[in-house]
């Protein structure tokens, strides 16, 4: 007769040191191979497009897919090479990066932070993307630059404009190439005060989210520092559709200016009810009533149609500035879709082959390496001039234009005109300026 | 007193169009007993009717100009609309520029068509159903149409302007003894409205005064009766349900140059319209109409600042601060029938 020596608590003692002991290698392998999120160990390299596919902005969502595919295609040697060739850093082949092709997967942000955040971690978790891109709303850039922060990949904002997004929501492993709302107000003063005198009287509607807050707010402070006052500034909802409720009491509230703090499908909207109302033809104080859009898109002109003209806004770039960098990229994608790009575009390929650049000059992925390698980082030839991306905050600094809504446009695409361009130097501000205070970068998060 | 009267005209033309919908809604649901959730995208799909037609007038040839360039250096196409070379210079502009009121004559015809393939090939086999099953089948093809209409527009808004002879603004101040620009109100306002107006007046005439609109109000009221005297309600059903779809498309196509069409401008509007025919009685067609200028004026004088300063974000809850009070006091709405919506 044989007995066993085996007992339940023994065998659950053996299983677990053996488990262990097994496990042991991988999770040291594990730990030192992968110093960081998503280390490349293939041949290839995966970035993520996060842009509004469906919903009210998915029209700039599919410009901004056509820059980042184009520049994809420029990364891995296909096509002119656009703006690499004009880019200031040669760090870039046109071998991929780091040798490694570049490929991407797209996600849908349907304008909505929740979706937006849903689709960057499957994107990250995955399909394993070492960065994120993209965006038309700030909402959704802070959003997913949080999630970014916490998952350890760098995220490379597209179109947002809000103070906050490098301001009090800033976080050390998200880039800001896009302008934002001070800059703004402090391109836009000088030109308001030459066009529209020292003594208005501004009457403010507002989209009621981040960024019709720090519009407002630094449309606000920029012109009452001019000698203007501040009627009244009005919080509209972002789902509005019909503004005359909020036009009307425009008429007679003494107001001789109405500063339009909406985006998209709201200033669409909210210029046409003011202009049918007579706003334009109007004469309050002695003086013609006028109308500002702060923040311009050339969609946004276009769904504007003949309203648009004349009215004074800024932009980040446009498709007619003469430098080398923007003739390269207009030709590029004119000649791949058969139109000049849009501002949003342009943003996003710039951030795609500033990423690309960065990590090849700090030899790594790592996104500690890469936000080391942008920090300070000064640049010429993407566009807009002679930029700096601010180490403090991690917000590009550039030239600013100002712009009007075409008088007599000379083909379709041809929706604004270049009023002035501001320079950097007018529109740079302090790190710890009021407006953008509250936040701290905090350390970069490699993940893993 | 000069904002208290700009609200109310504002109010109506907002109420024009929640009735227009509202009074299609409200016919389907009296005549076929569904609740059709993609009655806003019958509004949306007549907006883009006068998309279309504006894009049918302004189709173009284009001729290379080498004295122009585009914007990539090339010799520059000029357009020239074939209307205008047909027609000439001068009636080809004026037929672009009427093209608004134009579409009218397409609207008709389209609208009819689509009501008639989505009752006869979709809605007619969930007229059995519970309503929860109605509402999930229309609303999901409310999305679908959605999504074709964004496939082939974009989705940006489309600007899509009145005739020139309808823009700028009728001074109402003057007429009323205000100064002069206090109370002006864009010419194209007024026409919606008196559109509005007409559209629902010739719907009620139709309804009251015509032997097919006696048949259907007879079969609103007792379907079966009806039936059993031998008259093939069905039909009479499947046409109310294309006259109503028409309606929507009318408001849709006459609404185009007061907001930019775009594809998911009949969402906007779906929500508030069920909250107007609630209000206004389930299957009442008098009740939809006073709910949908009510509620529209309502909304206007809840975006006033003084009423925003008094209670803040009034505006985004009125009506349906009102619809609870009304439906608290008033069970069936303002002019419910009993038994409709209550078995």
């Amino acid at each position: 007769m044989s007995t066993s020596n085996f007992t339940r608590r023994g065998v659950l003692k053996t299983g677990v040191v053996a488990g262990a002991g097994l496990a042991l290698p991988t999770i040291f392998t594990a730990s030192s191979a992968a110093a960081f999120t998503n280390e490349p160990t293939g041949s290839s390299v995966t970035l993520g497009f996060n842009v509004p596919q469906t919903g009210p902005y998915a029209d700039e969502g599919l410009d901004e897919l056509r820059a980042f595919e184009l520049a994809v295609q420029h990364l891995n040697g296909e096509g002119d090479a656009g703006m690499m060739n004009t880019f200031s850093s040669k760090a870039l082949k046109g071998n991929g990066i780091l040798g490694k092709k570049v490929e991407f997967v797209t996600g849908d942000t349907q304008t909505k932070s929740d979706a937006a955040r849903a689709s960057a971690k499957s994107m990250i978790e995955k399909d394993k993307a070492v960065m994120i891109s993209g965006g038309s709303s700030s909402g959704v850039a802070v959003a997913v630059q949080g999630l970014c922060q916490e998952a350890g990949v760098i995220f490379m904002a597209g179109l947002t404009h809000s103070n906050d997004t490098t301001g009090k929501d800033k976080k050390a492993n998200g880039f800001r190439h896009f302008f934002n709302a001070y800059m703004s107000a402090a391109a836009l003063a000088p030109v308001l005060q030459k066009l529209y005198g020292s003594e208005r009287a501004a009457y403010h509607l507002t989209a009621d989210y981040t960024w019709g807050w720090t519009q407002q707010a630094s449309i606000q402070a920029a012109t009452e520092a001019l000698g203007w006052k501040t009627v009244n500034n009005v919080l509209t909802p972002l789902a509005q559709t019909d503004f005359s409720s909020y036009i009307a009491p425009v008429l007679n509230s003494g107001a001789d200016v109405l500063v339009l703090n909406h985006y998209g499908g709201n200033m669409v909207n909210s210029l046409t009810n003011a202009v049918q109302f007579g706003l334009r033809d109007k004469q309050v104080n002695g003086k013609n009533f006028e109308i500002i859009v702060p923040l311009y898109s050339e969609l946004m002109a276009k769904g504007a149609g003949a309203n648009i003209k004349g009215i004074v806004g800024s932009q980040n770039w446009d498709w007619k500035l003469q430098d080398e960098g923007t003739k390269a990229f207009v030709k590029s994608f004119g000649e791949k879709y058969g139109f000049p790009p849009s501002q949003a575009a342009q943003t996003c390929y710039a951030q795609t082959i500033l990423y690309a650049d960065a990590v090849e000059r700090a030899g790594s992925f790592n996104p500690c390496a890469v936000a080391e390698a942008l920090e300070g980082f000064e640049f010429d030839g993407l566009g807009n001039g002679a930029t700096t991306y601010r180490k403090e905050d991690h917000q590009c600094f550039k030239d600013v234009l100002v712009v009007r809504g075409a008088m007599t446009p000379e083909s379709e695409f041809h929706l604004v005109e270049i009023v002035e361009v501001t320079p950097m130097a007018q529109v740079t501000y302090d790190p710890e300026h009021p407006m953008f205070a509250g936040g701290q970068l905090g350390a970069c998060n490699p993940g893993a | 007193m000069d904002a208290i009267i700009l609200q109310i005209l504002n109010g109506l033309d907002k109420g024009s169009a929640y009735a227009l919908i509202a009074l299609g809604l409200t016919l389907i649901f009296g005549t076929l007993g569904v609740v059709n959730f993609a009655h806003g995208a019958l509004f949306m799909i007549g907006a883009f009717c006068a998309v279309t037609m504006n894009r049918l007038l302004t189709l173009s040839h284009e001729v290379l100009d080498p004295t122009k360039k585009d914007f990539l250096g090339n010799p520059l196409k000029v357009k020239t609309p074939y209307i205008s070379e047909w027609f000439g210079p001068e009636t080809g502009a004026a037929l672009i520029d009427w093209a608004v009121p134009l579409s009218i004559l397409l609207t008709i015809p389209v609208m009819i068509g689509i009501g008639f393939v989505m009752e006869r090939g979709l809605i007619k086999h969930f007229y059995k159903r519970p309503h929860a099953d109605q509402i999930l089948v229309t609303f999901g093809l409310a999305i679908v149409l959605q999504e074709i209409i964004k496939y082939f527009y974009g989705a940006n808004p489309i600007p899509t302007p009145a005739p020139d002879a309808f823009r700028g603004s009728f001074d109402f101040g003057v007429l009323l003894g205000f100064d002069a620009n206090t109370i002006i109100y864009p010419y194209w306002r007024l026409v919606y409205f008196g559109f509005a107006a007409m559209i629902i007046g010739a719907v009620f005439a139709f309804l009251q005064f015509t032997t097919f609109g006696m048949v259907v109000r007879a079969g609103m009221a007792d379907r079966e009766t009806v039936g059993l005297l031998g008259i093939n309600i069905d039909r009479r059903f499947t046409i109310m349900f294309g006259i109503a779809a028409a309606v929507a498309g009318l408001a849709g196509a006459m609404y185009a140059p007061i907001n930019s069409p775009n594809y998911h401008m009949g969402m906007d509007f779906l929500v508030l319209s069920f909250v107007v025919v609630v209000v206004g009685g389930m299957g009442s067609l008098p009740g939809a109409v006073a709910a949908g200028f009510m509620l529209g004026v309502l909304e206007s004088f809840a975006s006033m600042n003084e009423i925003k300063s008094l209670i803040p974000g009034i505006d985004q809850i009125i009506i349906y601060l009102v619809a609870i009070i009304i439906l608290l006091t008033r069970p069936r709405g303002l002019m419910g029938r009993k038994g409709v919506m209550e078995e």
